[in-house]
């Protein structure tokens, strides 16, 4: 303990001019990271070069290993034998990832994974921006599933969420997706380092002889490797003492519904988001990210134009907070969603609502302008 | 410890013996290898308790997972190398074991199997390697001899397979050895050194699968793989002075390297520890 | 003494094959599972190898020896 407090006091009160991604190496740190797999991508390998330099000061360990499938398995590992640990990548090895965090879902395995989200598909323009991976976090892996998914806007959000992604992660012993984007990533801003005293850490809730490993209760405590408790751990359909049973239906449902729950159920406590000029509104928008940015721009300019148009932007995307949006859509005409990609996000607002729902779609890399998404609401 | 005295086998102590008998085929070589494997601890006296297993997907994989009653993570196909590289970093003094087949290490996990030779990571690596895909019922693997008809290739196998054995050692893990497991005995010796090796240990152990490989190929029994394991191989002490063409198709088993390069966590830590004076 | 597990055997006859002295021959009963395990007929003649012991894929067999 001593190791890590005495090397980050230096950073607590002060501000610095950091980019994105280093404010999500910080917050990894600073969020109880002791443990860093990953391999080098843009525009998220800033992520490893900080933290690789950061780790060996707190008593962690940083490996780059031989690709993004490799990264993942090492760190499920990694926890498995005590670590709290996250990777940073982007889409295509976000891609590569997905099996595996299909296994920590499975095997609940607390982790934290970034995902600065570039232009695709494919290698796209992987240098630019985009937000294309809003599904791909909530579905990329297969079979039935729920995942936590949180989105930035800003530096010093990188720095905050990354807190909270770990304290999530430990909480509903589940991996959790920091969905930044390029733009979000690249960008230099100041931040503020918090006190360490303010940071509050979820601690892991670590089961004893008698409680079961993947079961009992909602949420079961975790064990770790060394502990003598002989554990049985496997991503095949399990029992709750963790032994495969694949045959049985009952096991099955019994389990992944129960996995699907742990989310599900404390939806409400999961969802976190910011209003603004919502109280006479008659037309909303909805946005998050790197779009979220001109978006607010936007609207601030058209309420100056006396337009009666509030302002929602998701800092939880997934669960999605499906009440808040449903009620918004009783209270307002119209929904807009200024997003970069083709129109995910807007897709999962369209089932909760009546409203029209009208998306703001760009891609290429480049983030909406003010004027791109007046003159987009202005016209429809 | 000590369990219940029952009949017969005096190991049943390393096993999660609720779950026997296994649920392996009749004459299947993958007990053989748990049943070596539990005779090495046993005489090496190491305790269950500071054992890790990291298996991948496929029938050898269920040799530890679950059999062999330790700390095990079940990983996904191929991974299990880089799963266990994890687990090494985090607690390097536990012993890390990997067990998996040659369609997991050496065809979808390649890659991890060449960089953890590389880093010289601390695990001790079993490849069960049965020259086939056999629980997904006898599809061709890399280690599918040229000219095998297996369910995916009817007319024969068109590709040479991996020496995979000589292949680890290049890549640089510090003990890399073959046998079968008509050779118990060398073999649990085998098994043991690689335990006890600092560094990236590996031991490729031919094993019959009579079922979804031999069928194939005119061996249909346990028993007809032993005698062609007993019949064909070459121990590499006695290889190392004969002519390519003196050994022919013969299969060399017994030690292919042993050095002594400096494991990768201890490096790692060394390095961390001198970053922090 | 050769112990056998019979229940746990699958019938393989590797032990039967392999056994140096040729102890075992295989039983005409079969067992819970269907198959017919060895007998060690010709236990005297063991030499406590255990190459048997070893071989057998099921941890059916225990030498023991006195």
């Amino acid at each position: 303990m001593g190791l890590r407090e005495d090397y980050l006091k230096k950073f607590e009160g002060k501000t610095y001019f950091w980019l994105g991604d280093e404010a999500c190496a910080y917050g990894g740190v600073f969020g109880g990271c002791n443990f860093f797999t990953g391999y080098p991508i843009t525009p998220a390998s800033e992520v490893a070069e900080v933290i690789s330099g950061e780790l060996p000061n707190v008593g962690g360990y940083h490996v780059q290993m031989e690709d993004e499938i490799a990264s993942i398995a090492a760190l499920i590992g990694g926890v498995w034998a005590g670590a709290r640990g996250m990777t940073a990548t982007s889409g295509p090895g976000f891609s590569l990832m997905q099996e595996n965090i299909g296994y920590a879902i499975m095997t609940e395995t607390p982790c934290v994974i970034v995902d600065v989200q570039r232009s695709g598909p494919s290698t796209g323009q992987a240098t630019k921006p985009a937000q294309g991976d809003v599904m791909q976090a909530r579905w990329g892996t297969h079979g039935d599933h729920n995942i936590i998914a949180l989105a930035p806007n800003s530096v010093q959000e990188c720095f905050d969420l990354m807190i909270r992604c770990f304290n999530l992660s430990e909480e509903y012993r589940t991996p959790v997706i920091l969905l930044m984007d390029g733009e979000i990533g690249h960008l230099r801003e100041r931040i503020t380092v918090p006190s360490l005293k303010s940071i509050k850490l979820k601690k892991r809730k670590k089961g004893k002889k008698k409680d079961l490993l993947f079961g009992g209760e909602l949420i079961p405590p975790f064990k770790e490797i060394g502990d003598g408790h002989y554990l049985h751990v496997t991503g095949s359909t399990h029992k709750e003492n963790g032994i495969r049973d694949v045959e049985s239906q009952k096991v099955h449902e019994k389990l992944v519904t129960r996995l699907y729950d742990k989310i599900e159920k404390n939806r409400e406590k999961l969802v976190d988001l910011e209003e603004k000029w919502m109280d006479d509104a008659k037309i909303a928008v909805i946005s998050y990210g790197a779009a979220a940015r001109p978006t607010e721009g936007a609207v601030a300019l058209l309420r100056k134009k006396r337009k009666k148009i509030g302002f929602m932007r998701l800092r939880t995307i997934w669960p999605f907070p499906r009440e808040q949006v449903r009620a918004l859509g009783k209270k307002v005409k119209k929904i807009y969603v200024p997003e970069m990609n083709l129109g995910q996000l807007s897709r999962e607002i369209e089932r909760f609502v009546d409203c029209p729902v009208v998306g703001i779609p760009k891609i290429g890399g480049i983030v909406h302008t003010i004027r791109e998404i007046t003159t987009a609401m202005e016209r429809s | 410890m000590m369990a219940k005295k029952k009949k017969a086998y005096r190991l049943k102590h390393y096993l999660r013996e609720e779950l026997l008998p296994t649920t392996f085929c009749q004459g299947c070589g993958c007990g053989t290898v748990l049943n070596t494997y539990a005779q090495a601890i046993e005489e090496l006296q190491i305790n269950p308790k500071d054992i890790v297993s990291v298996t991948g997907i496929g029938c050898s994989s269920w040799i530890p997972s679950p059999y062999f009653k330790a700390d095990t993570l079940h990983t996904t196909h191929g991974r299990a190398i880089a799963f266990a590289t994890g687990v090494k970093i985090m607690k390097p003094e536990a012993n890390v074991v990997v067990i998996a087949g040659d369609g997991d290490l050496a065809g979808i996990g390649g890659n991890h199997l060449i960089h953890a030779a590389r880093r010289n990571v601390g695990l001790a690596v079993f490849l069960i390697n049965n020259m086939i895909y056999g629980m997904t019922g006898g599809q061709v693997s890399p280690m599918t001899p040229l000219g095998d008809k297996t369910t995916t290739t009817p007319y024969g196998n068109p590709e040479y397979p991996f020496n995979i054995a000589e292949f680890v050692a290049a890549a640089g893990a510090n003990y890399v050895a073959r046998w079968t497991t008509y050779h118990v005995f060398p073999l649990m010796e085998s098994i043991q050194k690689a335990m006890t090796k600092d560094g990236f240990s590996f031991v490729e152990i031919l094993t019959q699968c009579p079922v979804s490989y031999g069928r194939r190929v005119g061996m249909r029994t346990g028993e007809e793989f032993l005698k062609y394991f007993k019949e064909n191989t070459i121990n590499s002490l006695k290889a190392k002075d004969m002519t390519p063409e003196e050994i022919g198709d013969k299969i060399i088993v017994g030690k292919i390297v042993e050095r002594n390069r400096k494991e990768f966590t201890t490096i790692l830590r060394e390095m961390n520890e001198e970053r922090r004076k | 003494m050769i112990e056998i597990d019979e229940d746990l055997c699958k019938g393989c006859k590797i032990c039967t094959d392999f056994c140096p002295k040729e102890v075992f021959e295989t039983s005409d009963k079969i067992n819970k599972k269907g198959y017919y395990p060895p007998i060690p007929v010709r236990e005297d003649e063991c030499i406590g190898c255990r190459f048997c012991e070893l071989l057998c894929p099921e941890f059916a067999i225990a030498v023991v020896n006195e």
